[in-house]
């Protein structure tokens, strides 16, 4: 490894990203578009189904009373129920806008978020069933769609800025003959790939800490946890989404197939990664599945660090599974990398 | 005296077409050597086999006798017929980039005296006209001060005047005892420039030589040419001369005969045109198809 020609390399790809004002425009403007929108179009939320915890305990005779109110509530159609037998695990999710509506049948009673409007409308179709149960809300710190949400989205950004921003460079420094050029000079692959890796990470996570830190102007986002370690699960995530990136970059030489490629790989973490509704209550096949995109890594230990106050040793799963993604993509990508010179 | 490069049988091939069929050929230190040939002929492929940028199939390439190494990038310098430069680095920065690459480079203000670069240093690489564009390719490939220079159709899209400007520069790299190695199809170019050539067609050697050695090979004849308003058919006909679209063309072995012979005759010997052969005739005697087609 030349240090030298590899800062020559991370340099001058930095120059040319922020020399791009079209790219650098675009990089800003989108997640606060998302931001924006949702905060104020859609009030907040943008779900299509509620999800209403049920609050599970040994069963006794009032249990089996209730049976068949509960059994009407549980058949109304684009609700999620979900079990629960820890109160303060439900009524956290319910305050992180897992949950919109939490119910004990054993009590009577039913927990709301007052600053969610789904809990809002959930609890106008529960009181049309269910009559004589006592209201209360959710203990805590209640946190906004948008505080919620926020980590989705600038993931969300990061992951797209990651995969097309290595995927689509490298192509097309290879379809465009630049990688050639590079290949007849003394600079090896790894060192023109860290190169590559390490100026997008720069990138990524400079853009994500201005809109981060711009936006927070406006919506004094809630933060529970510590900056820094939001930052280093940013940049955990960051990594191995450009290591992936690469890996996808490996060897096309087609603009085409990039696109293909770089749009399978981000559309699925968009959808099922946690970014726009949380995943509690969804079958196990798409959370298994959703367990090996490193998106999900990322908005899960970000969020758990926003919302939760979490430190990086109780994210440590997310950060081991990022490290070990990084590690396999990166090996792959390397073994798999082509200057592509033959024509 | 050992070559500077040796080519030794090259072949190679692209599943099933032969781009480069059993190529062999020496260059001598300080000599311009030109690969020459039409598009398709195996030159790109021969020169990039030599630069260690793509494998052969079979066959060796070296360098003051030795096989190429990974060290070789250190030591020659190479210009592409095709590739771009990033966007966004001013001409400055692309010479900083590529100067970072190499042990040992040539003083940037050398690099940019000997290939003319400083009214455009600060200008976008994006916004290079043709002329400027080759300049700094040319300086990328002389940065690291290489013995060996690769020109793969250096002055392919410029225009006469870009042309010409940068032949001054291949001549003023090769007054320094460098090894010049280029490909063209411009027969003009390689008699200005190359002391050896070698002739490709369909990835094989047709002709080898100084270009003075093969056109005294096969040519004794010098071209005449006149308008055919000129010349009647009868003598045409009697002396056996070829009718072109618009002209003939007389074959002589001695000028001042063939012209006493016009003009006993009352040919007139306006619009008269005199041409010695050059590679692009030679070329066309030797595979029936013209070099630039």
């Amino acid at each position: 490894m030349n240090f030298k020609r590899f800062f020559a390399v991370f340099k001058a790809r930095n120059i040319e990203f922020f020399r791009d004002r079209s790219s650098l425009g675009w990089n800003l403007i989108f997640p606060i578009l998302l931001l924006v929108g949702f905060s104020f179009i859609f009030s907040g939320d943008g779900r299509p189904a509620y999800k209403v915890g049920l609050l599970v305990e040994q069963e006794n005779t009032q249990q089996k009373n209730d049976k068949a109110a509960q059994t009407a509530l549980t058949q109304l159609r684009f609700i999620d129920f979900i079990n629960y037998d820890d109160l303060a695990l439900a009524k956290a999710k319910l305050s992180r806008h897992s949950l919109d509506l939490l119910v004990d049948y054993n009590a009577k009673r039913y927990w709301v978020n007052k600053e969610s409007s789904k809990s809002y409308l959930v609890e106008k179709i529960f009181l049309g069933q269910q009559h004589g149960f006592t209201r209360l809300q959710s203990s805590g710190k209640s946190i906004r769609y948008i505080d919620w949400v926020l980590p989705g989205i600038l993931g969300m950004n990061m992951m797209f800025s990651c995969l097309f921003g290595v995927g689509y460079v490298i192509v097309r420094y290879r379809k465009n003959s630049v990688l050639k050029r590079l290949k007849a000079t003394p600079l090896s692959a790894f060192e023109f790939v860290s190169a590559q890796l390490l100026s997008r990470l720069f990138i990524v996570m400079f853009m994500s800490t201005v809109v981060y830190s711009g936006c927070n102007v406006f919506f004094d986002f809630f933060m529970l946890g510590s900056y820094i370690d939001l930052f280093i699960i940013g940049a955990l995530g960051a990594f191995c989404l450009i290591s992936l990136g690469l890996l996808v970059a490996s060897r096309s030489k087609s603009d085409e197939l990039i696109g293909g490629l770089l749009n399978v790989t981000s559309w699925p973490m968009m959808m099922l990664s946690g970014v726009w509704f949380s995943l509690e209550g969804a079958p196990d096949t798409l959370k298994v599945l959703a367990d090996f995109m490193p998106l999900t890594h990322l908005v899960a230990g970000a969020r758990a660090v926003i919302t939760e106050g979490a430190t990086l040793s109780d994210i440590s799963f997310h950060i081991n599974i990022l490290l070990l993604m990084s590690s396999v993509f990166l090996v792959l990508g390397a073994y798999l990398f082509s200057w592509n010179t033959e024509r | 005296m050992r070559a500077a490069v040796s080519v030794q049988s090259l072949c190679k091939h692209y599943k099933d077409v032969c781009a480069v069929n059993n190529v062999s050929f020496d260059v001598q230190q300080g000599h311009c050597f030109g690969l020459l040939g039409p598009n398709g002929a195996g030159k790109t492929t021969t020169i990039e086999i030599m630069e260690g940028i793509i494998s052969a199939s079979s066959g060796q390439v070296l360098y003051q006798g030795q096989q190429v190494d990974s060290q070789i990038s250190q030591q020659i310098g190479i210009q592409f017929q095709h590739t771009a430069l990033q966007d966004f680095l001013t001409v400055k920065e692309t010479l900083n980039l590529f100067a970072s690459f190499y042990q040992n480079t040539l003083p940037q203000a050398q690099l940019i005296e000997l290939c003319d670069l400083s009214d455009f240093l600060d200008r976008d690489n994006r916004l290079l006209s043709g002329g400027q564009r080759q300049r700094l390719l040319l300086a990328l490939a002389l940065i690291n001060d290489p013995q060996i220079i690769f020109l793969d159709e250096p002055t392919t899209g410029l225009d006469p005047h870009a042309r010409r400007n940068f032949w001054q520069l291949i001549k003023n790299i090769k007054a320094q005892n460098k090894t010049v190695i280029l490909t063209t199809h411009y027969m003009d170019e390689a008699e200005q420039l190359c002391d050896d050539i070698v002739i490709m067609d369909l990835g094989r050697i047709i002709e080898a030589g100084t270009p003075h050695e093969l056109l005294a090979k096969h040519f004794e004849d010098v071209f005449i040419y006149l308008p055919q308003a000129q010349i009647s058919n009868e003598l045409v006909n009697e002396y056996g001369w070829t009718k072109l679209a618009d002209r003939i063309e007389i074959r002589s072995k001695n000028v001042e005969q063939t012209l006493s012979l016009l003009m006993r005759n009352n040919v007139s010997l306006d619009s008269l045109h005199v041409k010695s052969a050059n590679l692009d005739d030679l070329f066309l005697k030797l595979t029936g198809h013209s070099l630039q087609a």
